[in-house]
Parts: C-alpha cells; sequence; structure tokens
C-alpha cells in the first residue's frame, strides 16, 4: 500500500541504480546493437531485435543482481529474438544441426593432414605485433567482415563468448549444446576467424 | 604425441577453461616444436582481444 512507485513495479534500490546509469545502458545498447546487426546482417531488423529485448528485459528487472546479469539476461532474450527473426527468414538451420559436426568437418580436411599435422600452407604465420592493427580503421572493415564469414551457428556461440563475454555454462544452457559441441564450435571459429585475418590481413602489406 | 590438431584444440580451450597439469605439459612440448601451432598460440589471444575492442568501439569512429 504504501510502497514507493519504484517498488511498485518490483524494483529494488540496487536495480534502479542500473537503470538510471545511462552510460552503462548505452554501451550495453550499442554492443547488442553490433551483435544483432552482424547476426542478422540488416541494421534495421537489428534495431528492432534489439528494441524488443531491451523492453523484455527491463519489463522484469527485478530479477537482476547486478550489471553482469542484466547484460546476460538481455542478451539471452535478444539472442532468442534474432533466432526468431531467422526462423522466420528459413535462414536458421535447425536447433539439431548444432549437434551435427559434419556440415563442417571438411575444414579440418583442408586445414590439416589425415595425422592431424598441419598442411603445409595452412601452417599459421607469424603476425609480427598485430596489436598495431587495432589502431586502424581498415582492419576493424577486414576483421568484421571476417566475423560475418563464419557459419551463422559458429559465429554465434563465438560472438556470445568473446563479445557478449558470457561464460561456457551459460552459453550452453543459452544454446541447449554440450560444453564438448561448444569447444569443438569455438575451436572451429578461432581456426577460421585466424586464417581469414591472415589471408585477408597480416600476410597483405597494403596497410603498412 | 599430440598432433597440431589436438594441439590447436587445446589452444583454443585454454581460453575457456584452465587446462590440467599433463595437457599443460604435452601442448608446450608440441608448441615448441611446431611454428604453426606457436604462432597459433599467439593469435588465439589476440583474437580476444580483438573481440574485446570490437565491441568497446565508438559506433563513430568508423565513420570519421
Amino acid at each position: 500500500m504504501e510502497k514507493s512507485p519504484i517498488e511498485g513495479i518490483g524494483l529494488d534500490a540496487a536495480d534502479s541504480s542500473i537503470l538510471s546509469d545511462t552510460a552503462f545502458l548505452n554501451d550495453l545498447r550499442r554492443q547488442m546493437v553490433k551483435f544483432a546487426t552482424l547476426q542478422l546482417s540488416n541494421s534495421h531488423a537489428a534495431e528492432d531485435a534489439v528494441q524488443e529485448a531491451l523492453i523484455g528485459a527491463l519489463k522484469n528487472a527485478k530479477s537482476f543482481a547486478g550489471r553482469a546479469a542484466l547484460k546476460t539476461w538481455v542478451f539471452a532474450i535478444l539472442r532468442n529474438k534474432i533466432a526468431d527473426v531467422l526462423r522466420q527468414k528459413q535462414r536458421m538451420v535447425d536447433a539439431s544441426s548444432l549437434l551435427q559436426e559434419d556440415e563442417e568437418g571438411e575444414d579440418f580436411f583442408e586445414l590439416f593432414d589425415q595425422k592431424g599435422f598441419w598442411q603445409a600452407d595452412e601452417k599459421p604465420a607469424t603476425w609480427g605485433n598485430p596489436q598495431s592493427a587495432l589502431h586502424q580503421n581498415q582492419f576493424w572493415k577486414v576483421f568484421e567482415a571476417c566475423l560475418e564469414g563464419l557459419p551463422g551457428n559458429q559465429a554465434r556461440v563465438f560472438m556470445m563468448k568473446e563479445f557478449v563475454e558470457l561464460d561456457a555454462a551459460e552459453i550452453c544452457t543459452a544454446v541447449g549444446i554440450t560444453t564438448t559441441n561448444l569447444n569443438v564450435m569455438l575451436h572451429r571459429s578461432r581456426l577460421r576467424l585466424r586464417e581469414c585475418l591472415e589471408n585477408t590481413w597480416f600476410l597483405k602489406g597494403e596497410h603498412a | 604425441m599430440m598432433n597440431c590438431k589436438q594441439a590447436t584444440r587445446l589452444i583454443s580451450e585454454s581460453q575457456d577453461r584452465s587446462l590440467s597439469l599433463a595437457e599443460k605439459m604435452s601442448l608446450k612440448v608440441h608448441v615448441m616444436m611446431c611454428t604453426g601451432c606457436k604462432n597459433f598460440s599467439l593469435q588465439v589471444p589476440f583474437l580476444s582481444k580483438a573481440m574485446k575492442a570490437y565491441a568497446n568501439r565508438e559506433d563513430d569512429e568508423t565513420k570519421k
């Protein structure tokens, strides 16, 4: 009866401080838009998905124990929104195909020989001092193109791990896969991403 | 002996969990002898670093 308006919608003091932290929310929103845009390749659909996810998450704000929990939660919702959109576009492969490794198994035959050693022309080269690339705008275009080139399922879990910074258990729960599946997918993403960066950036001298 | 496929898998997993002592030892021995996997072991943490830098980039940097 005597509840303050904030308590009335189920927020305690800690929650309401998160919601009034505009810098945090802006950062979060920006990361969400990037995440969604990469997965949907459509900035309009991405903005819509982000907006819906944010509204959905903030409505249930009372369950958040802090910023990390809020971030995990909104990205879980966003992932579902993205999955919905992709399913509607029929681009989404069956959830069960996450468990099938055949489709991507071929990569390994290209990269490694029958005994599992690097093929001579696939061996990772020296990148010198890659840190300096982080300051070059052109590098980020290449980086984004390489990310977009990852197969959908791999890109999704790799982004959840390295970009959204969810931990392995959270990703497995959200995507419905085992730790072993996750490790296989992350391994493949890293092999592919580094190969792409090497071929399109580090072995090309143009930027130097 | 561990092959490159297994070594790169462990290098990848080392980003996501702590490797056991036995895993660390056999990986170390492999990487000492294999330049490809040695380079891979330097590139994987860079990928992670680049993803974090990418996540925190201001959008308008791309417009400059």
